[in-house]
C-alpha cells in the first residue's frame, strides 16, 4: 500500500489571524515599526545638532505641533506596549536559581520595572527636565 | 452514571480515496467524565471502525494522542467532555503531514530529536569501578522541569514559526537539548550547539511562547528557547571578544 501524506496548506499572510495568541505576537513585533522609525527621528536630530544650534531649533520648531504630538503620543504607546510584553517574559529567558528552588518571576520582571523607572529619571535630569 | 449525546467532527482522510481531507460528523452517547479520546474510541468500537488515530496510555504520559481539539493542539486523553460545547471539532496535530485521518506524520520530529542527540555524553569517561555519576538536588533542580518532555509534538504544531519554516528544528527538540546541556554529568553541550545555535536551530525562533501554553506537561520551552539564545550569544561574545578564544 502506497503512502500519500496530505499535507495542509499553510497562509503566510494570514496565519496570525488563526488564533488571539498569534495576534498578541503580532501586536509586539509591530512595534518595531514605530521603534524604528523614533530611531530615525532621533538620527535626524543628532544629524541637526552636529549643524549648530539654529538648525537643530529649526528642526525642534519643525517637529512641534498637533500632528506631531499625536505621532510620538502613538510611538509612545507602542514603546510602552513593547517594553511591557518583553518585560513580562524575561523570567523565561533569565531564571535565577537560589539553591533548589527558583527566584519567583514576578521578582525579576519588578526588577526590570525600576531599572526603566530609574534610567527615566536619570535620563530627564541629566536633561534638566527635573 | 450520566450520559449524554456528544457531536463530533472528524476530519477524515484516506489515502487511497481521498483527494482532500473532509470532515465528519458522529453523535456518540457519552458519559459525564469522558474524554474525547474515549469519544473516539466508543466511535471506533460502535460506530465507524475505520477510524484511525494513536492512542497508547490514557494518562497524558505517553504523548501519542495529540490532536487539534477545536483549534487548539490537545492531548485527547486529557480533553473532558464536559469542558466543550456544541459540536466538538477533532482534526490532527497541525503543521504536520497527514497520513491517515488523525494520524500524522511524525518522520520530521523524530528526525530532529536524533539529530541533537538528546542523551547523556558524559564529559569524562570514568571507570565503572569508581561508581556512579551523582548530582546535587540543586543540579537536578536546574534542568528537571524540562526533563518532563513527553515528545507529544503539540508544541510543534502551536509554533506558527514551524509552520513557516518547516526546517526549523522546533521547541521539543531544542529544550531536549537544553536539558541536556544543564545537566551537570553532560559533556556534550559543543556537540549539540553545533546543531541548535544555527539559524535553522534558535535563531529560527521568534519567541510566540505559543508552545509553552499548550504543553500539557508546563515543560516550558519557550523560556529552554530564550536561555539557549542567552547561552549561545555569550559564546559568541566570549568567541570574539577575550583573547585566545577564536576558533
Amino acid at each position: 500500500m502506497s503512502r500519500r501524506p496530505f499535507v495542509r496548506p499553510v497562509s503566510r499572510t494570514r496565519w496570525y489571524f488563526r488564533h488571539p495568541r498569534y495576534m498578541r505576537y503580532m501586536s509586539r513585533e509591530v512595534t518595531c515599526v514605530f521603534i524604528g522609525a523614533f530611531a530615525l527621528l532621533l538620527l535626524c536630530a543628532v544629524e541637526r545638532l552636529s549643524e549648530g544650534q539654529a538648525a537643530y531649533e529649526s528642526f525642534l520648531v519643525a517637529i512641534t505641533g498637533p500632528w506631531s504630538t499625536l505621532g510620538l503620543s502613538i510611538v509612545w504607546i507602542f514603546a510602552v506596549h513593547n517594553a511591557i510584553s518583553w518585560f513580562n517574559v524575561t523570567p523565561k529567558a533569565l531564571p535565577v536559581q537560589i539553591g533548589e528552588g527558583f527566584l519567583p518571576g514576578r521578582f525579576i520582571v519588578a526588577a526590570h520595572y525600576a531599572a526603566w523607572i530609574l534610567i527615566s529619571l536619570a535620563v530627564l535630569l541629566f536633561a534638566g527636565v527635573l | 452514571m450520566n450520559e449524554r449525546m456528544v457531536h463530533l467532527e472528524v476530519l477524515r482522510y484516506d489515502p487511497q480515496v481521498d483527494g482532500e481531507p473532509h470532515f465528519q460528523r458522529y453523535e456518540v452517547p457519552c458519559k459525564e467524565e469522558w474524554v474525547v479520546l474515549d469519544a473516539l474510541n466508543a466511535i471506533k468500537e460502535s460506530i465507524d471502525p475505520t477510524l484511525n488515530y494513536r492512542w497508547s496510555c490514557h494518562m497524558a504520559v505517553c504523548g501519542s494522542c495529540g490532536m487539534m481539539i477545536n483549534g487548539e493542539p490537545r492531548l485527547s486523553c486529557h480533553a473532558f467532555l464536559r469542558d466543550f460545547e456544541g459540536v466538538i471539532r477533532v482534526e490532527p496535530l497541525a503543521n504536520f503531514p497527514i497520513e491517515r485521518d488523525l494520524v500524522t506524520v511524525a518522520d520530521d520530529f523524530i528526525d530532529k530529536l536524533k539529530r541533537v542527540k538528546p542523551y547523556l555524553i558524559p564529559g569524562e569517561n570514568k571507570p565503572i569501578a569508581e561508581g556512579e555519576y551523582t548530582q546535587t538536588p540543586a543540579q537536578l533542580m536546574k534542568y528537571r522541569h524540562f526533563s518532563m518532555c513527553i515528545n507529544c509534538m503539540l508544541c510543534y504544531a502551536a509554533c506558527p514559526q514551524y509552520a513557516l519554516q518547516p526546517l526549523f528544528l522546533g521547541p521539543a527538540a531544542i529544550t531536549l537539548a537544553h536539558r541536556y546541556n544543564l545537566d551537570s554529568r553532560d559533556g556534550g553541550r559543543e556537540e549539540r550547539q553545533q546543531v541548535i545555535a544555527t539559524n535553522e536551530g534558535v535563531w529560527e525562533c521568534s519567541f510566540v511562547g505559543a508552545c509553552s501554553e499548550v504543553c500539557p506537561k508546563a515543560v516550558d520551552p519557550a523560556g529552554a528557547l530564550q536561555q539557549v539564545k542567552v547561552a549561545s550569544t555569550l559564546d559568541w561574545f566570549r568567541e570574539h571578544l577575550l583573547p585566545g578564544n577564536a576558533k
